[in-house]
C-alpha cells in the first residue's frame, strides 16, 4: 500500500476540519434507530398474530438490543460498532449452522413436512366423502376480504352459518333469504352470481369449511354453489386415543418416526416432522444405496480440490517465474491479458466451457481436435477431466499473481550467492526460491483448497454432477462433490423429493470435514499468533 | 504486498561488456540493449514465447464467446467458425425475448451485488473499527471466531437457509422466498469473516495517534470513524468491496434458492444457465451475447482496480 503516513496526516488534517455539528449526528441517530425499533415491532406483532412465537421473539430481541446499545450516548461503543455485522451473522450463518445441526436430526422433507395437527387435519381432507344420511344445506357463496366465503342454512338449527378453508363454520346475522330458502344478501360479503360462481368453480369446488375448531367433526362442502353437504374422513381419527381407523376396520397408531402407521409397518401419508435420532447418519454409512455414491462422492471432492490446487499452482508459478526476468519487456501487459480468466465471471466461463467442451458441435472436439469424438461431459472419467482442465484455466491467474508477488519480495543477495556458488538454475529453484516461496504461499494454497473443495458453481454449470451413477436410485453422479450432492438431495434444483433430514445430515459431515482440514491449515499458518 | 515491478539488482552476467552492432540494437529494445540476438533469445526471447501462448490460451474461450455472439447462425456448430460474419441479430433476440427478461436480470443483479457490496463494506469497516481501535472483553475471542465461522461458507447451509427464509415468508413476505431483499440480507450474513480480518490488518496501520489528536479537538467516535478512518483506508474499502460485489455477482446456488421460480426475480447467473441447460445448441449464440454484456461490469471494475486486488489477494483473500 502506498499511502504515506504524511500524506494520511494531510487527509486527516482536512477530514477533522469538515465537522458538522454534532445535534445532526444525533437526530440521525433517533430516527435511524426508531425506524428499526418501528420496524423490528411491527414484524413482531404481525409474527404473534400468525403465532409463530420464535421468529416474535427474534424480532423483539433485535428491537431490544438495538435500543440499549445505540440509544445511551457514548457507552458500549464496540456494541455501537458490531452490533450490525453481528445480526446478520448470527441469523443467517450461525443460525443457519445451528438449524442445519437441528435438521439433520429429524425426518424433515417431503411427507413430513410440518407438526402432527397439521399431519392429522390434511389426512382428514384427503380422504373424505359425504357422510351418509345428513341433510342438503341451501347455501350461497360469498366474498369478503378477498377470500372465498361459504353461507350455509342450517335449516334445523335455524342459523345462517359463515367460514372459510381456514375459519371454521360461525353464525352470522342479518341474512336475506331468497324463495328457495338460500342466502341472497348478508350485511359485509358479497354474494356471487351463478355467472361468477361457473367462472371460479375450480376455487369453490375447493372450499371445504370445518364444521368446527376440530378437523375430525368434518366439513361443509359445495359442488353447484347452492347446495352444500356435510363431509368428512372416511378414516376416523379418535382424539382420545390418537389413533386412525379405515372402513374395514385397520387401526393406524403413532409409530414414534412421524407417521400413523399399522403394527405390520403400513403409513399413512403425510406424517409430520420429529426427531430421529442419528437415524439419517446410519443410515448415511450402512444404506448401500447412500453409502456408496457418498464414498464416490467424498473421494472425488478431495481428489478435484487437490488436483485443482496442485495443477493450478504448477501452472501459475510456471508462468511467474517465466515472466519475471527484469529484461523481460512488456510485462505489464502480458499479465493483464493472463489475468482475464480470473477477471470473468466465474460462473460464465463455467457455462462456456460447457459449450466448448459439446461431444458433438464443441470448437475442442470439432477444430482443436480436428473431428475427435471424445466423450467430454458425457463419462465419467472425460468429464472429470474436463472440470480439473477448466479449473486450471479459471485458477491458474490467482496462483500466477500470488507467486510473482512472493517471487519479488525473494532477496537478490541470496539469488547471487547462488549462483556466485556456482548451483544451477534448477538447484537455485529447487532449494531456495520454492522453500522461501512456500512461506507466504501456504495459506493461500489451503485456502484454495478450501475455497474448490465447495467449488459449487462450477461442478453444477459445467457438468451438473453427471453423468449419473449407474448403482444407486439417487440423484447423483460423478462428477459430484459434497456440496452439490446436499444441494441434490434436498431436491433444491427440483429433480427429485425434497429430504432436508438427510441432506442436512450430509452438511454435517461436510462441517466435520471443512472443520478438521481448517484446523491443519490453522496450525500451519500463523494467522492466529496474529490475534493479540 | 505489491505486485508492481520493484527495482531488482543487475545480475553479474548482464555486467559483462558486450560489443554491439546498431542493427542488434534495432533488432531488440532498447532496454536489452546489452543482449546479443543469441543471447536475447536464450534471455528473453523463450519467454516471450511461452508468454504468447499463455496469453493465446488464456483469451481463447473469451475470443470465442465473442465471434460467437456475433454470429446469427445461432447454434454451435456455427460458433466453430470464428469472426466469418458479424451481425447483432443475437443482441437484439436477447433483449427482446419478453419470456427470458435479461434486462431484468441485469438490474437485478446490479441492485442485489452493488447494496450487497456496499453494506458489507460498511460493516465490515465498522467491525474492524470496533476491534482495531477498542479494547473490549472478549475482542481476542470474537476476532478468532470470526476466523473460524468463515471457514464454513453459507453455501454450505444452504437448506438451512431455505427453511427459515420459507418460515419467515409466512409471518413477513417480503422477507421470504422469492425476495432480492431477502437474498441480500442473506449476503449480510457473511459481510463479517474474511473482510473484517482483511479489514483489520489494515486499520492497525493507521497511527492512532490521529484518532488521539481529534478526540482532543473534541470530535466524537462516529465521526473519528466516518471522517477520518474510513478516508484513511480507501484502498482496502476498495478491494472488499470489489471482491464482494465478484463475489455475488457469480453466486449461484444461494440466489438460485432463495429467489425461486419467477424469471423476473432471477439474476443473471440464474438465467443464464437456464438459456443452456434448457435448449443448449439451438440458443447458444443468443446466450454467448448474453455472456458478453454480463461479463462487461466485472471485467471492467477488475481491470481498473487491479492493483488494489493483488494485494487483497495476497492476504488470502480468494474470488
Amino acid at each position: 500500500m502506498s499511502t504515506t503516513l504524511t500524506e494520511r496526516e494531510k487527509r486527516g488534517t482536512r477530514a477533522r476540519e469538515t465537522y458538522s455539528s454534532s445535534l445532526t449526528a444525533w437526530i440521525i441517530k433517533i430516527l435511524g434507530l426508531g425506524a428499526v425499533d418501528a420496524m423490528a415491532v411491527l414484524g413482531a406483532l404481525t409474527a404473534a398474530s400468525k403465532g409463530a412465537w420464535l421468529i416474535m421473539a427474534g424480532f423483539l430481541l433485535i428491537a431490544l438490543a438495538a435500543t440499549l446499545i445505540y440509544l445511551p450516548p457514548n457507552r458500549l461503543l464496540p456494541g455501537k460498532y458490531l452490533f450490525p455485522g453481528l445480526v446478520f451473522l448470527l441469523i443467517f450463518t450461525v443460525g443457519a449452522m445451528i438449524y442445519t445441526v437441528w435438521v439433520g436430526f429429524t425426518n424433515y422433507g417431503d411427507g413430513h413436512n410440518g407438526s402432527k395437527k397439521d399431519a392429522i387435519a390434511s389426512i382428514i381432507k384427503q380422504n373424505q366423502a359425504r357422510v351418509p344420511n345428513t341433510p342438503t344445506h341451501p347455501a350461497a357463496v360469498a366474498e369478503k376480504d378477498g377470500k372465498l366465503w361459504l353461507v350455509v342454512v342450517d335449516e334445523k338449527a335455524q342459523e345462517v352459518k359463515a367460514g372459510t378453508t381456514d375459519t371454521p363454520a360461525a353464525k352470522v346475522e342479518g341474512a336475506e333469504m331468497n324463495s328457495l330458502g338460500a342466502v341472497k344478501a348478508l350485511p359485509g360479503y358479497r354474494i356471487l352470481q351463478f355467472a361468477e360462481i361457473s367462472k371460479r368453480s375450480q376455487d369453490v369446488s375447493a372450499l371445504q369449511v370445518p364444521l368446527t375448531d376440530k378437523p375430525e367433526d368434518g366439513y361443509y362442502r359445495t359442488t353447484t354453489g347452492s347446495q352444500a353437504f356435510v363431509y368428512n374422513s372416511t378414516i376416523k381419527y379418535d382424539s382420545a386415543k390418537d389413533t386412525f381407523t379405515d372402513p374395514q376396520g385397520v387401526v393406524y397408531t403413532d409409530n414414534g418416526k412421524g407417521n400413523f402407521a399399522t403394527a405390520d409397518g403400513k403409513t399413512i401419508d403425510p406424517g409430520w416432522r420429529v426427531s430421529v435420532g442419528v437415524d439419517n447418519f446410519t443410515s448415511i454409512f450402512t444404506n448401500k444405496d447412500i453409502r456408496s455414491p457418498f464414498i464416490a462422492v467424498t473421494l472425488w471432492t478431495f481428489a478435484f480440490a487437490i488436483l485443482s490446487v496442485f495443477s493450478t499452482f504448477v501452472l501459475g508459478l510456471f508462468l511467474a517465474l517465466v515472466l519475471n526476468d527484469p529484461k523481460m519487456t512488456g510485462q505489464k501487459v502480458y499479465r493483464t491479458l493472463l489475468i482475464l480468466p480470473y477477471a470473468f465471471p466465474a460462473f460464465l466461463s463455467a457455462l462456456i466451457f460447457a459449450g466448448l467442451f459439446n461431444q458433438e458441435f464443441g470448437f475442442i472436439n470439432e477444430v482443436l481436435l480436428r473431428g475427435a469424438d471424445i466423450p467430454w461431459l458425457n463419462d465419467p472419467f472425460w468429464s472429470k477431466l474436463a472440470l480439473l482442465l477448466t479449473n486450471l484455466w479459471l485458477g491458474y491467474p490467482y496462483m500466477f499473481l500470488v507467486a510473482t508477488g512472493a517471487l519479488q519480495s525473494i532477496p537478490e543477495d541470496i539469488l547471487e550467492a547462488a549462483k556466485v556458488d556456482g548451483a544451477s538454475p534448477w538447484k537455485t529453484f529447487m532449494s531456495i526460491k520454492l522453500p522461501l516461496l512456500m512461506v507466504p504461499l501456504a495459506p493461500l494454497l489451503i485456502s484454495s483448497f478450501a475455497f474448490n473443495f465447495n467449488n459449487f458453481t462450477l461442478v453444477f454449470l459445467l457438468t451438473r454432477g453427471w453423468p449419473q451413477f449407474t448403482d444407486t436410485s439417487l440423484n447423483v453422479g460423478h462428477t459430484d462433490i459434497l456440496i452439490s450432492m446436499v444441494y441434490k438431495l434436498a431436491g433444491l434444483d427440483g429433480s427429485a423429493r425434497h429430504d432436508y433430514g438427510l441432506a442436512s445430515a450430509f452438511s454435517i459431515l461436510i462441517f466435520i470435514l471443512v472443520g478438521v482440514v481448517s484446523y491443519l491449515g490453522f496450525r500451519q499458518t500463523k494467522s492466529l499468533e496474529d490475534v493479540n | 504486498m505489491s505486485i508492481e515491478q520493484t527495482p531488482t539488482a543487475v545480475s553479474v552476467a548482464d555486467k559483462t561488456p558486450v560489443t554491439e552492432s546498431k542493427k542488434r540494437q534495432k533488432m531488440v529494445s532498447s532496454e536489452n540493449r546489452r543482449l546479443s540476438p543469441g543471447q536475447w533469445i536464450a534471455r528473453v526471447g523463450w519467454r516471450h514465447l511461452i508468454a504468447i501462448i499463455a496469453v493465446i490460451y488464456a483469451a481463447f474461450p473469451l475470443v470465442y464467446v465473442l465471434s460467437a455472439s456475433l454470429n446469427p447462425k445461432g447454434n454451435l456448430t456455427g460458433s466453430n467458425k470464428l469472426f466469418t460474419t458479424f451481425s447483432l441479430a443475437n443482441y437484439e433476440a436477447l433483449l427482446t425475448n419478453p419470456l427470458r427478461p435479461y434486462g431484468r436480470w441485469y438490474l437485478n443483479t446490479l441492485f442485489i451485488a452493488g447494496t450487497t457490496a456496499i453494506l458489507t463494506v460498511l460493516l465490515g469497516a465498522m467491525a474492524a473499527y470496533a476491534f482495531s481501535r477498542l479494547r473490549f472483553a472478549g475482542r481476542r475471542a470474537g476476532l478468532m471466531s470470526l476466523l473460524l465461522i468463515q471457514m464454513f461458507p453459507q453455501l454450505l447451509m444452504v437448506v438451512a437457509i431455505f427453511l427459515l427464509l420459507s418460515a419467515l415468508g409466512d409471518v413477513v413476505p417480503s422477507l421470504g422466498i422469492g425476495s432480492a431483499i431477502a437474498l441480500i440480507l442473506v449476503y449480510l450474513g457473511g459481510a463479517l469473516g474474511t473482510n473484517t480480518y482483511l479489514m483489520y490488518g489494515f486499520f492497525n496501520t493507521v497511527p492512532m495517534a490521529l484518532d488521539e489528536a481529534a478526540k482532543v479537538d473534541g470530535a466524537s467516535h462516529a465521526r473519528i470513524f466516518f471522517t477520518i478512518i474510513l478516508r484513511l483506508v480507501a484502498p482496502i474499502l476498495a478491494v472488499v468491496g470489489l471482491l464482494s460485489f465478484v463475489g455475488t455477482f457469480n453466486e449461484y446456488v444461494v440466489a438460485s434458492v432463495v429467489l425461486g421460480n419467477d424469471p423476473k426475480q432471477n439474476t443473471l447467473a440464474i438465467g443464464l444457465f437456464q438459456y443452456v441447460s434448457t435448449e443448449f445448441n439451438s440458443f447458444w449464440q443468443v446466450f454467448a451475447a448474453g455472456a458478453v454484456l454480463a461479463s462487461l461490469p466485472v471485467l471492467v471494475l477488475f481491470l481498473w482496480l487491479q492493483k488494489y486486488i493483488v494485494s487483497g489477494l495476497t492476504v488470502g483473500a480468494v474470488k
